[in-house]
């Protein structure tokens, strides 16, 4: 079964939580992790492995660096 | 032929630690780099590290930690017979360390030999030791896990300069009625051997830092799992975790995955950066000075790097 955009968002703002601290609440489509979120690209690592666990979908290194808003993660996962 | 008898189990009677005299902060080397105390704090967990100085080699540093572990350990130079030191930053590759701290330390003609692990290296060196004292090889060894990075790094390389530093660790191995050091849980990866590099003798130290955090912080926890399970030993149960100190983050991301619930994790780094072979003997003989590894309690050590190589074990805490 499929998973919709929102449990994919909910999802994705607990692994951010766990990983970086920042409140699930904050995990909105449009945040840039960089820019608003603040998260590095080491953290970025640790949420996309996480994310291949929750998921089931691989998200290697070199397509890692194309994914700069939280929207671009659900799409990829979505996908 | 025949064999000779040796022991039903080998422990630790002591670890020693040696860090040089040099301290060096983030805003030390925010001076000649472009790098701050916070970043280097966020992405590594470092506040500062040791640097030997110069003419202070890794035997130097070997000798320092070896004496301070054999003098733990309640026994003299005269009762080692088999000397180990892993190490992978020496200056001189003939001959190599250990019969020279061997020497020095007036430990008459033991066996003696250097391994090259990188990070894994402490773990290696301490199951060699394990197996020598059970068949029977050696009565009791001293490992020592050595490293001067400052011979390699790049000092305008910030990825790797705020990173690696010297320091030295080492340990007294036993007999034992019981088991009181594990079975050992080894394995490597060198399909991923350009992943960190010395190339050549004039070459500095490479990584691919993402690569390796990626490795560690996925393929290693059920390697470490494996380790407490060969012993018949839960993580939960661990009074420490000892992981080799490559990065805060990994150290960290390894506990919560193993979920080490009462064990007091070793974060080292902190304040001695990442010595590689060191870095496990140096953590643990630091925590066990400060009263955080309680004695008679259980310690998984679990090291791994550049090879890739790994290996670790559980040992009850001297």
């Amino acid at each position: 079964m499929a998973m919709t955009e929102q449990e994919i968002l909910e999802g994705l703002g607990k692994i951010i939580n766990e990983i970086t601290g920042i409140p699930a609440s904050e995990v909105t489509p449009e945040k840039s992790f960089v820019d608003d979120l603040d998260i590095d690209s080491l953290s970025m690592v640790e949420i996309a492995v996480a994310a291949q666990d929750e998921f089931n979908v691989e998200i290697p290194d070199d397509q890692l660096k194309n994914l700069k808003t939280v929207k671009d993660v659900v799409n990829f996962i979505q996908a | 032929m025949r064999l000779p008898q040796g022991a039903a189990g080998a422990r630790v009677l002591a670890f020693g630690h040696y860090q040089p005299a040099n301290v060096v902060t983030n805003d030390d080397l925010a001076k000649t780099m472009d790098t701050s105390d916070e970043w280097i704090r966020s992405r590594v967990g470092i506040a500062e590290r040791r640097l030997a100085s110069p003419g202070e080699t890794v035997v130097d540093l070997a000798v320092q930690a070896g004496g301070k572990a054999l003098a733990g350990s309640g026994l003299s130079a005269a009762d080692i017979d088999l000397v180990i030191v892993s190490s992978c930053t020496s200056e001189t590759p003939v001959p190599a360390i250990a019969p020279r701290v061997a020497h020095r330390l007036g430990v008459n003609a033991p066996g003696a030999y250097d391994i090259n692990a990188a990070c894994a290296g402490f773990c290696y060196a301490l199951a060699a030791a394990s197996d020598a004292v059970r068949t029977g090889s050696a009565t009791n060894v001293l490992i020592v896990g050595a490293e001067r990075f400052s011979n390699w790094v790049d000092w305008t390389d910030r990825a790797t300069a705020v990173i690696f530093a010297d320091g030295a660790g080492a340990a007294v191995v036993g007999p034992s009625d019981t088991p009181r050091i594990g079975p050992v849980v080894w394995g490597s990866a060198g399909d991923k051997a350009d992943v960190i590099t010395i190339e050549n003798r004039h070459s500095y130290l490479r990584q691919e830092g993402q690569t390796v955090f990626r490795w560690a912080t996925t393929a290693l926890h059920p390697i470490a799992r494996e380790a407490c399970e060969r012993a018949g030993v839960d993580p939960a149960e661990l009074d420490a975790f000892v992981p080799h100190q490559a990065n805060l983050r990994i150290i960290d991301a390894l506990a919560r995955k193993l979920e080490v619930d009462k064990a007091a994790i070793a974060r080292d780094i902190v304040q001695a950066g990442n010595t590689s072979a060191a870095s496990i003997p140096m953590a643990l003989s630091r925590m066990i000075e400060r009263g955080e590894a309680p004695s008679g309690g259980l310690a998984l050590l679990f090291g791994f790097g550049a090879g890739l190589t790994y290996a670790g074990q559980v040992i009850e805490i001297p």
